[in-house]
């Protein structure tokens, strides 16, 4: 820390010598913390839950990575064991069809968040573009029936919503991607067009039309990087509820399909076992565990985010 | 025009267009079905004049405006349609009645869903306000504490978690609702009472934490101050002076999440095998029944836009800006 201040100072009575530039000046700020060193001075302010939460998220992105090497087992490998309880070769057991239940688990890691994370991308593209586009052309035909849809497609129950598409074009994991991103991309819009508008007035973006820069330039390089910090936190929280919507739909049968592993139809398909909880114990927890990875995933990521909100807002709990 | 009686009107007018859309999408979903979905739901072995029959029965010879219009009175004086299971290919036509279908279910729906009302929203007022009353102490962190998680858990765990406990271990209730059409009363509650309970867990998190910051908000205003310099106990201050200025948002927020019910109770009712209309539609999207689904989506898209508008209504006529206009 020391040495780096007498560097500083050092290249600062070098700037002297050369005359003053304002360049250098801005410069001179840049340089004093490295971006790694802010992420790290962040971090070391951040409360015990949201280290919980990102401590939590980091894991479960490396089983999701690493999941063909971690797994025991193949995703789809059917062993002639069904139900085969906890312990010995199969960790936690095997399902109604004699897949082992840690593979899976790991295997769903990759295919429900990797899904989930995929929708969410895609409803941001889609609701972010569309959101930036209209707070530029404000009060134009184009932002006045993109506003007029969203608040018509938002008054529809989302979970009901999925449910009438994916009877009308059926249940692939394909549409279901599609079909979520497009709903919630509508939630996305709301908050893209709201914080776009705030900067859509200010000089520079005025002066990048003068220039005459494209609509995309302008979206990337002007206003998107000033809207960062609401649109993340925003990322956070519809990740979560895109994750419990996969989820949701995929319990209900109508989601990600088999043999595909995922948490949601896991919990589905081991349900019954809950009924044995007197008996042994650890079968009743078969179904549970998927369950719990998805609350566990769910919790850590709003841990995160409202730390996140709390740093970047100055945001205070009401008092 | 008053400006209250104006924005309601628009408010009515957009809840109406809604609706109107809803009924545009339900009623197109007839059409991105395959081409030889005759032959599909009636078996391939259907003969030409049975599968044109049933073609001519969902109408599609006509136009389609003819059939939307035609399609949308039925909806409306209670005539859905039939459904596609139960179709033989022979011809013969064992088909159900929507509406004879959903009829029995959606009393149950609203069963359950009132249960858990008449649980969770008193519940939510009591926690809220005395969350509110002993903010910052131990109590008030742990209500809080427990509200977070059971919002950021899916319902589904939240069931399970519940049968584990309450049902699998104890005995104290059933974990399937499995109600017949002869249960009295009080066995109808005793045997929807995990799932009004798990609905309960789902949504009282949002109303308490809003009934706790609309009394927190106002607290910090002078005439609570007041109130508390005369020297009123603090219980008074709250409920006789405090409570009826935060009616309005939490009034809001109660009916924001009776509308939530209505989307919160497919899952529910698939846990716990409970015959109601979510259950009834989730089964209809399985199989591609949809007239089923039309009839289903119809329904709960209906009560839930009422309630938001019904919400959003309630929010507008006890805002004293917009009542009072300079």
């Amino acid at each position: 820390m020391n040495n780096e201040d007498d560097m500083n100072q050092s290249s600062e009575a070098e700037l002297a010598d050369q005359g003053y530039s304002a360049a250098g000046e801005v410069g001179l700020l840049k340089a004093r913390r490295t971006v790694s060193e802010n992420i790290w001075r962040g971090l070391k302010s951040a409360p015990p839950s949201a280290i919980f939460g990102m401590a939590v998220i980091s894991i479960y992105i490396l089983i999701a990575i690493f999941a063909r090497l971690l797994a025991p087992h193949g995703e789809a490998e059917i062993f002639p064991m069904s139900y085969a309880p906890w312990g010995g070769e199969f960790l936690f057991g095997t399902d109604q069809l004699g897949r082992d239940v840690l593979s899976r688990l790991i295997y769903g890691a990759q295919n429900t968040v990797g899904i989930a994370f995929v929708t969410t991308m895609l409803a941001f593209l889609i609701g972010g573009s569309l959101g930036i586009a209209a707070a530029i052309n404000n009060n134009s035909w184009v932002d006045n029936l993109l506003s007029r849809s969203v608040d018509v497609l938002m008054a529809i129950p989302s979970l009901i919503f999925a449910l009438i598409l994916l009877s009308m074009f059926g249940a692939t994991t394909i549409n279901l991607i599609l079909i979520i991103a497009v709903l919630d991309s509508t939630r996305v819009f709301r908050i893209a067009r709201a914080v776009s508008l705030n900067v859509v007035v200010m000089d520079y973006v005025e002066a990048a039309k003068l220039r005459g820069e494209g609509l995309s330039w302008i979206m990337r390089r002007e206003i998107l990087p000033n809207i960062m910090p609401p649109l993340v936190a925003e990322f956070g929280l519809r990740f979560c509820f895109v994750f419990l919507t996969i989820a949701a739909l995929s319990f209900l049968g109508v989601g990600i399909q088999p043999p595909t592993a995922d948490w949601g139809s896991m919990v589905r398909e081991t349900a019954g076992l809950i009924q044995f909880a007197e008996y042994d114990l650890t079968a009743a927890m078969t179904p549970m565990l998927p369950a719990a990875a998805i609350a566990l995933l769910t919790v850590a990521v709003n841990f995160v985010v409202d730390w996140f909100l709390h740093k970047s807002s100055g945001l205070k709990d009401e008092q | 025009m008053h400006p209250v009686i104006r924005t309601i009107l628009q408010r009515l007018g957009l809840g109406l267009v809604t609706l109107f859309v809803v009924s545009l999408i339900l009623f197109s979903s007839m059409e991105f079905l395959p081409g030889d979905f005759g032959e599909a739901i009636l078996g391939q072995s259907a003969l030409p004049e049975t599968v044109a029959a049933f073609r001519k029965e969902l109408g599609l010879d006509l136009p389609m405006h003819e059939r939307y219009l035609d399609w949308l009175r039925g909806m409306l004086t209670g005539d859905m349609g039939n459904s596609f299971s139960g179709r033989a290919s022979s011809g013969n036509d064992r088909s159900r009645a929507v509406t004879e279908l959903i009829a029995p279910r959606l009393q149950n729906t609203l069963f359950l869903a009132a249960m858990a009302a008449i649980i969770s929203v008193p519940l939510a007022l009591f926690l809220g306000i005395t969350a509110a009353l002993y903010r910052n102490s131990i109590y008030d962190r742990m209500v809080n504490a427990m509200t977070l998680t059971t919002i950021s858990f899916p319902e589904f765990f939240v069931a399970y978690l519940l049968i584990l406990f309450l049902s699998s271990f104890t005995h104290l209730f059933p974990s399937l609702a499995n109600i017949g059409s002869d249960v009295t009363f009080w066995e109808r509650v005793y045997l929807s009472f995990l799932p009004a309970l798990t609905l309960t867990l789902v949504i009282i998190a949002h109303m308490m934490r809003m009934t706790r910051a609309a009394i927190i908000n106002l607290m910090a205003t002078p005439y609570i101050e007041m109130a508390e310099l005369k020297g009123l106990p603090k219980s008074e201050v709250i409920l006789r002076h405090a409570l009826p200025n935060a009616w309005a948002p939490i009034v809001t927020v109660i009916a924001f999440n009776l509308a939530y019910l209505v989307v919160g109770v497919v899952v529910v009712e698939v846990v716990f095998v409970y015959p109601g209309v979510g259950q009834l539609m989730v089964d209809a999207v399985t199989t591609r029944d949809v007239p089923v689904v039309q009839g289903c989506a119809m329904i709960f898209a209906a009560t839930y836009i009422l309630l938001n508008l019904f919400a959003d209504i309630i929010s507008i006529i006890t805002n004293p800006r917009l009542l009072h206009p300079r």
